[in-house]
């Protein structure tokens, strides 16, 4: 009989901390939870539901067709290699950033950052004047018979850029409110440079890595704009997954635009599950 | 690197590590978007003013700020209630809410784009209850803010939530012990203490929806003057092969997002004034 | 403005905040809630604010029923134990704050309100700073500003919650003779909670001894000092050594039966000498000398039993006997105090 009691008890006491009264607590929940159904579940639920409006027959046939396929492929040869680089990246750049101090700290973490604040749009087309036939490296890239925009490494570079910052902006705040202290520890009992890291400063920052790896692939993977720009949209040759999308949509092929979108979407739920456990372990090791 | 080397630091790496930063940074993010001020460059004043302020050019910048700001607005009245929705009052389903607030960051744009289009369509799942009312959303300038209202969503709730959690129960508590209603306790001490991030993810939304495009253009329309947005401006340029007026146009939009950034920054200073 | 304090009992999940707590608090006065952490005293505390609601019991203000008013209505002041003072504005926004959320009918005009908070901060003597930020101030003059901006709204009772707790030493000694000069001026009901016996002591009118949601005694300084009414009092308020059994002692505050009666000796208490008196010194063995500054502290063993009992000398008489570790003494216990076995510490 106890047990009923004291869940009252509490209940009780939480509704008497100074708050505002029950209405305009209930009003309020219900006013923010209309706008994130208006904003966020009705359009996520929509991409299903047009997926599967033909039935699930239809849906798989939109999948199983030969661009798709090629359009999925390119995509996670995009990520493959983009993720990775940026990966080696984040984590030197957290390295030095975060373990020492030196003048010009703050504008490299700005430098770093930039690419945050350029529209995709620019990001596709800098590489574009770049490599494109009127660039810089045009002539040259020409006369090699070498091309890059318009074809796949163009995708891959914007991919890198739009993506730049996700895994070393996780990891520099982490690594800076671990401190210095364990580092030194371990040099002090006489571990070399590289056993530190990989048996000290690794182990605890790994939960950042996979939270800025989740988040810097769910962008890789669903670039939109700056790959638009460099990709040239070759069928079965130079389109991504978000870029087959488009073409579904725009030939007017709904069904299988939001087949192939819903990939895209749950992948998309993944990230979201990934992301919400990666922060949970990550307060956690901070012990907030 | 001598210059950089931090006295009485013994960790390793730092040489090698902050080289490689450079290095990888300059290559990929520098050197490129140097491409971009120096394709501009190349154009004469005179020239650069024709084109960054052609009728269409101003109509878009006009559309793609006008609608940022709108949304940018929404997100930070929205952004604050959510945010204090979901740290002060406890309701069924907390958790999954308020990881689905990340949605827009992990949902790609071009899926956002044809969802939006669709459910706000005039037989969509929420267009067909507006359209009887007059209000048309998707294919219209008003598309254009709801698109980037979702893209922008996240930043206002991400940047005001941990604000509010940290809020001292003791200041609430000082106020209502000095006679203070919770209205008063709301607009005198708890909105103050919010503000700079409430305008921390003002800012960010906005930047983010300034250049957004993927998710804007199933939704917009796209009619020259009435709902093109600056971003499709340079790709329309682009695919008529004008590099240099895509160029001058992208440069433009460039220089607003850095000024955009400044502010930010200017804000997060700000924000550390009361500390102790 | 007095207070009355009737059976109040309040329960956090399965823990046992407060269990019928009953207390008077008579006007004018200035009450020290003491215990431990965990004893009740903070949400006692907060529940006579308004700010926890208790699950059963009554609150009353000069006779009146105050359990339903909200803390808006109770015009009680409360400082904070880190001071909750409003960090964005200044110290004299601070200190006007209850002044300037009154309705437009109370609220006083603005040159009454400059003259006010100006006449507060002098009273609080930091006159010179109403235009800086909290952040600007140190420790000691937050907790002036945050106990001016609780009496700006000319409170029935003033409220403090661990009032020095996050000062340093010294500025806590001053702050503490301080708040009892302000006290002896202003003459309002005071209520402060604190773990510091001495702080309690020395500044107080009367002391509410707490412990595990219950109050174990309450009484002026001297009373609960000289007079503790059961072993938590008198362990709480000084160190004390105990013996089993009842010592033959003249005088000896005797309380309960004789079985399992347990003595208690403050170690202050405790007197040493080379060779016994008469047949009431007990003989025991030097183990360990601590020297504290001023006095010294020496652990010994009696013999008769084994027991440990710590001795508090001063230095000079610690001089005079010429202590060694490891000799043979004789303790000598003054003011014994006998409580039953099951009124255990």
């Amino acid at each position: 009989m106890s047990a009923p009691t004291t869940t009252y008890a509490a209940k009780a006491n939480d509704n008497h901390r100074i708050t505002e009264p029950a209405l305009v607590r209930w009003g309020l929940t219900v006013v923010a939870l209309v706008f994130l159904a208006m904003f966020l579940v009705l359009p996520l639920a929509a991409v299903f539901s047009q997926a599967f409006e033909k039935g699930l027959d239809v849906y798989l046939t939109a999948l199983k067709e030969p661009d798709t396929l090629s359009s999925i492929k390119l995509t996670l040869i995009t990520a493959a290699v983009a993720v990775p680089l940026n990966l080696v990246f984040g984590v030197m750049a957290a390295w030095a950033i975060a373990k020492f101090t030196f003048p010009g700290k703050n504008l490299l973490i700005t430098l770093i950052d930039l690419p945050f604040s350029v529209s995709p749009v620019i990001s596709g087309l800098i590489f574009v004047l770049l490599f494109g036939r009127q660039g810089w490296l045009g002539p040259w890239l020409d006369a090699h018979d070498t091309k890059i925009v318009f074809a796949v490494p163009g995708i891959i570079l914007a991919t890198i850029f739009v993506t730049f910052p996700f895994i070393a902006r996780e990891l520099i705040p982490l690594m800076e409110a671990q401190g210095r202290d364990e580092e030194e520890a371990a040099l002090v009992l006489g571990a070399s440079g590289l056993q530190t890291f990989f048996r000290v400063t690794l182990p605890n920052i790994k939960w950042g890595i996979i939270y800025g790896v989740i988040l810097c692939n769910a962008r890789a993977m669903g670039e939109f704009g700056a790959v638009s720009v460099v990709s040239g949209h070759i069928r079965g040759s130079t389109n991504t997954v978000p870029l087959h999308v488009e073409i579904l949509y725009n030939e007017y092929n709904y069904t299988a635009a939001f087949a192939v979108a819903s990939l895209l979407a749950f992948l998309a739920l993944i990230t979201l599950v990934v992301k919400t456990v990666a922060e949970w372990k990550v307060r956690q090791q901070l012990g907030r | 690197m001598k210059l950089f080397k931090r006295h009485n630091n013994v960790l390793p790496g730092f040489g090698p590590t902050m080289g490689y930063t450079l290095l990888y940074l300059s290559l990929l993010v520098l050197i490129p978007l140097s491409a971009l001020i120096f394709k501009t460059a190349g154009l004469s004043w005179h020239d650069f003013v024709a084109v960054v302020t052609a009728p269409r050019v101003l109509a878009s910048y006009k559309v793609t700020f006008g609608a940022a700001l709108a949304a940018a607005g929404i997100n930070a009245l929205f952004g604050v209630l959510v945010a204090w929705v979901l740290v002060r009052y406890p309701f069924p389903g907390k958790r999954l809410v308020d990881a689905l607030v990340d949605l827009p960051f992990a949902l790609p744009t071009a899926v956002a784009g044809i969802t939006l289009a669709t459910v706000y369509s005039a037989n969509g799942w929420v267009g067909r209850y507006l359209e009887p009312h007059g209000i048309k959303v998707a294919f219209t300038p008003l598309g254009i803010i709801v698109a980037m209202t979702f893209i922008g969503l996240p930043f206002v709730v991400r940047t005001v939530q941990p604000v509010i959690e940290e809020l001292d129960s003791e200041i609430e508590e000082a106020a209502a012990c000095l006679g203070a209603n919770r209205l008063q306790t709301f607009r005198r001490v708890l909105f103050p203490l919010l503000l700079p991030s409430v305008l921390t993810g003002f800012a960010l939304a906005f930047a983010r929806a300034v250049g957004e495009y993927g998710s804007i253009i199933f939704i917009a329309g796209n009619m020259p003057m009435v709902s093109e947005i600056t971003p499709l401006v340079i790709i329309t340029k682009l695919e008529q092969y004008d590099y240099q007026g895509a160029t001058a146009v992208a440069t433009v939009m460039l220089v607003a997002s850095f000024v955009i950034l400044l502010i930010i920054n200017l804000l997060q200073k700000w924000s550390r004034r009361y500390a102790d | 403005m007095s207070i009355e304090v009737e059976n109040i009992h309040k329960q956090f999940g399965s823990f046992t905040a407060l269990n019928d707590v009953t207390l008077s608090i008579p006007s004018g006065e200035l009450v020290a809630l003491l215990g431990p952490s965990g004893s009740g005293k903070t949400t006692l505390l907060r529940i006579i604010a308004g700010l926890e609601r208790a699950d059963s019991g009554r609150i009353l203000f000069n006779g009146e029923d105050t359990t339903e008013h909200h803390v808006r209505e109770r015009k009680v002041g409360f400082v904070f134990q880190h001071y909750a003072l409003f960090k964005h504005m200044t110290v004299f926004d601070n200190v006007a704050f209850g002044l300037n959320v009154r309705p437009r009918g109370t609220r006083p005009s603005k040159s009454e309100i400059n003259a006010k908070v100006m006449d507060l901060l002098r009273l609080v003597q930091l006159e010179g700073l109403a235009q800086r930020y909290p952040a600007q101030l140190s420790g000691g003059q937050r907790q002036r500003i945050a106990l001016a901006r609780a009496l700006a709204v000319e409170p029935q009772v003033l409220l403090l919650d661990e009032p020095f707790g996050a000062l340093d030493a010294q500025v806590r000694a001053e702050l503490r003779r301080w708040l009892r000069k302000l006290h002896d001026e202003i003459h309002v009901t005071s209520v402060f909670v604190t773990h510091d016996q001495e702080e309690a002591l020395e500044v107080a009118d009367r002391i509410v001894v707490m412990n595990k949601g219950r109050i174990e005694q309450a009484g002026t300084p001297d009373l609960v000092y000289d007079h503790p009414a059961n072993p938590f009092v008198l362990n709480f308020l000084g160190n004390v050594n105990l013996f089993h059994g009842r010592l033959n002692q003249p005088g000896a505050d005797q309380h309960g039966a004789d079985e399992n009666a347990v003595s208690y000796v403050r170690s202050h208490d405790i007197e040493i000498e080379r060779s016994p008196q008469d047949s009431t010194a007990l003989k025991a063995e030097i183990r360990h000398i601590q020297k504290l500054g001023p006095s010294v502290r020496v652990t010994l063993a009696i013999d008769a039993t084994g027991e440990f009992i710590e001795a508090e000398l001063t230095r000079d008489v610690f001089k005079n006997l010429g202590l060694q570790q490891s000799e043979q003494v004789y303790v000598r216990p003054r003011q014994v105090r006998v409580f039953v076995e099951d009124y255990q510490i």
